[in-house]
């Protein structure tokens, strides 16, 4: 149905990273929203002993979840791709009232090469509605850099319970190409 | 406006709390926190003011953080209806220690009484059944209710979930603490944590 440009063919190493790096921080429940670009990550989760996938039917579902986890002891983390970080928007008020560590990885549509209109309006307003949201965003736009970025937005989120979203941009995953 | 035989909300959550031990309860936002306050404020209780939706989803994260913990969510129908993908995502994760009380007054009672999707069509034990919450049970009398009080200790048995028709009266607010923080830092306290 479709090919990936400007990605490796093989699956690529980053979402192990990133597995590696929830890991060392203790990450308990991870809920999501199924994209391609966290497909692998997934599957590393489903496949562990000490994370909890959650697949969720809406994105702001899972901020409440990381809401009851943490009140319970567990962190967690919010996998979801850009067009639903529109979903969340009122239960991000969760967060500064309750203040938990909210730690989100979102694959962003909507740029670098995309192939799709209907993406572009929320992957152009997702880092403004985190913002606006007192959410603070960092980024990843090629491999090398994810794992320094993983560990900044982890520290950061559970250490100091800084909200923070890691955009994993379009141009690291690779532009979905739509073929016949 | 009330109709005949309708149970009394502030009773029905008295009644879930009349023994409560070790239990962990959610109120949703709107009255449903209020009647938890009102039946006696407590470490345990988590009081929603916002987060319209969110009320069973704070639950399954609890509960799947806390195996052991009976975990209750009380809620209304009006929240419950913006959550209702939370019962097909309670329905996968099927947590044993979780349970789900939908106070069902068929009225957006907090904005004017505006009636809600469970006046004349909606079925949230349908919902739940069909979501895959086995113990899903259309509550409309008090022995029904502490019966379903006594099963929320069964932290083996669950997820389960009930609908308890009430009456609409609206009644003086009982309001519990706004202050989100101090609410989850209590009961973290209480369940062992320390502040970061």
């Amino acid at each position: 149905m479709h090919a990936r440009a400007d990605a490796a063919d093989t699956a690529p190493n980053w979402p192990d990273d990133i597995f590696a790096t929830l890991q060392r921080f203790d990450v308990r429940q991870v809920p999501y929203v199924p994209d391609a670009g966290h497909s692998k990550l997934i599957q590393r989760v489903l496949g562990s002993t000490t994370m909890r996938g959650i697949p969720l039917t809406t994105e702001e579902e899972g901020v409440a979840l990381l809401a009851g986890a943490w009140t319970g002891g567990q962190r967690g983390v919010l996998l979801m791709q850009s067009s639903g970080v529109g979903n969340c928007i009122n239960m991000l008020s969760l967060i500064p009232i309750l203040r938990f560590p909210f730690l989100t990885l979102v694959t962003m549509r909507g740029e670098w090469g995309e192939f799709n209109p209907w993406q572009v309006p929320m992957g152009s307003t997702t880092q403004g509605v985190f913002e606006l949201s007192g959410v603070k965003v960092l980024r990843a736009s090629n491999a090398a850099e994810v794992p320094a970025v993983l560990e900044a937005a982890a520290a950061q989120a559970y250490n100091a319970l800084t909200p923070t979203a890691v955009l994993l941009s379009q141009r690291l995953i690779g532009a979905k190409v739509f073929t016949r | 406006m009330s109709k005949a035989n309708l149970l009394d909300r502030r009773q029905v959550v008295s009644a879930l709390f009349a023994d409560r031990k070790d239990v962990v309860a959610i109120g949703g936002l709107g009255a449903s926190t209020n009647d938890m306050c009102a039946a006696g404020d407590h470490a345990r209780n988590f009081y929603l003011w916002g987060g319209m939706g969110g009320a069973a989803m704070i639950g399954l994260g609890l509960a799947l953080a806390q195996p052991k913990l009976p975990v209750l969510v009380i809620t209304g129908d009006g929240e419950m209806l913006m959550g209702m993908g939370s019962l097909a995502t309670i329905g996968l994760q099927k947590p044993s220690n979780l349970s789900i009380v939908v106070l069902d007054n068929e009225a957006y009672g907090e904005t004017g009484g505006q009636t809600s999707h469970t006046s004349a069509a909606a079925d949230l034990v349908g919902v739940a059944k069909a979501c895959g919450i086995g113990d899903a049970r259309a509550i409309s009398t008090m022995a029904e209710v502490a019966a379903f009080a006594k099963a929320v200790h069964d932290v083996s048995a669950g997820p389960r979930f009930a609908n308890v028709k009430i009456d609409s009266a609206s009644l003086e607010r009982i309001l519990p603490s706004r202050d989100g923080t101090y609410i989850v830092n209590r009961i973290r306290g209480e369940l062992g944590f320390q502040p970061i």
